[in-house]
């Protein structure tokens, strides 16, 4: 279970490799929705990259304790119920944001209000149902769980906040008319996945 | 709403007029990595609409009786119970094409259109409506699906369908595969030029600046 403990630098790895190379949002377009919708400024999309990696540490390894205990046929129960992950990890994921909301209103009112609205978006962001299944498929333990939780959530906020940076400066360029918008977001998008390819060589 | 829609306007208006992805930025995110070939977008495409349509009857059916603070969640078990159908056929009938989609099936329940439309227009129509509400919103969807597998495929490996289209070099034929195609940046580029192709047809679609 903590079988990758014994090679920290193989978990600093994980944690490049799914922060840049691996990237969420650049290399398996997952959080798409949230990541073009919200990135016209700056402030917000790191406020949502923050709420993302805190979600993301959180339900990766829970989920991971959830699919190793109850799950899996060598769980608690003794049944193979792996058909029902997906409704699982949904439920969750829901009620994790939903805590988290309820928490961060109790005892960090500031950031509660400066995250408002994204809270319970990232419920519906697909980077995080997406994280969830990815630990599934690639049979993590528990501290590449975790890893690969924070790298992955990590990884998406760069790329927003990057891309809320880009589109900033956008509003002074002279985009042909059927591009403006998002059209022109896209080829962006993808001069960024271009860009982000590069870390393969770390 | 004004007045009821026909059968036909449901399905063929979210096509053009109100593409899901081109227009209301909606469901990009699960699937565009599966679409280096055609056969993997094309499965992909159709298990969407499956899924758009019958949760959305499904949601339909039932609106009356989810009472309003809960309703995300109904909607997000129906969607997920369906997903688990789709991924199982797959697995039980496609094992192979099931291994290459991978996670991105499971995905479908986070697709924001399914979302979309359940709370947009299941929760006020009646089941029939909203199936072929879905159906063209998933059709919307798997046509920009199907257009880029269909160049990633053609212009990444001289293919379509796993045919070889384009004889390639490496085989004594003429074409030079574009190794940047089967990478994820692509995909991103020919939604955005689909995009403006789109909005030069339909220039009412333009966003103002």
């Amino acid at each position: 279970m903590f079988d990758s403990l014994a090679d920290p630098l193989e978990l600093l790895s994980l944690f490049f490799r799914s922060a840049f190379v691996d990237n969420l949002a650049l290399a398996y377009f997952l959080g798409m929705c949230t990541f073009l919708a919200v990135s016209k400024n700056v402030k917000t999309s790191l406020g949502l990259g923050a709420a993302v990696i805190a979600v993301q540490v959180i339900t990766v390894p829970v989920n991971w304790a959830i699919k190793e205990a109850f799950l899996k046929e060598t769980g608690l129960l003794g049944i193979d119920l792996m058909f029902l992950n997906l409704i699982c990890y949904i439920g969750v994921i829901a009620a994790i944001v939903q805590i988290l909301e309820m928490f961060l209103d109790k005892f960090f009112p500031v950031l509660f209000n400066q995250l408002g609205i994204f809270l319970p978006l990232i419920t519906v962001n697909c980077a995080i149902l997406g994280g969830t299944l990815f630990m599934e498929q690639r049979d993590y333990d528990l501290p590449q769980a975790v890893v690969f939780g924070f790298g992955s959530g990590f990884g998406w906020a760069v790329a927003i906040a990057g891309l809320a940076g880009i589109r900033e400066k956008l509003r002074y360029s002279d985009i042909p008319p059927g591009l403006r918008g998002l059209g022109i977001t896209f080829i962006i998008v993808g001069l960024m996945a271009l860009g982000f390819q590069a870390f393969l060589g770390i | 709403m004004a007045k009821a829609k026909t059968t036909k306007e449901l399905v063929v208006e979210p096509v053009f007029d109100n593409n899901p992805i081109a227009l209301q930025v909606l469901g990009i995110c699960s699937a565009l990595a599966v679409t280096t070939q055609l056969t993997t977008s094309l499965t992909m495409a159709i298990a969407v609409i499956v899924v758009t349509a019958c949760s959305s009857a499904a949601v339909a059916l039932i609106r009356e009786y989810i009472p309003s603070s809960i309703r995300i969640i109904c909607q997000m078990t129906i969607i997920a119970s369906m997903v688990i159908l789709v991924d199982q056929v797959l697995r039980a009938f496609f094992y192979d094409l099931s291994k290459e989609l991978s996670v991105f099936v499971g995905l479908i329940i986070t697709n924001c259109i399914v979302m979309g439309r359940a709370e947009g227009f299941a929760m006020k129509n009646n089941p029939i409506a909203s199936f072929w509400d879905g159906l063209g919103n998933g059709l919307g969807y798997g046509l920009i699906l199907v257009v880029v597998g269909f160049f990633r495929e053609l212009l990444g490996s001289g293919k379509l369908f796993g045919f070889s289209v384009l004889p390639l070099k490496a085989d004594g034929g003429w074409y030079e595969p574009n190794g940047l195609m089967l990478l994820s940046p692509s995909a991103f580029f020919i939604i955005g030029i689909f995009i403006w192709v789109l909005r030069t047809w339909k220039p009412e679609q333009v966003e103002a600046s």
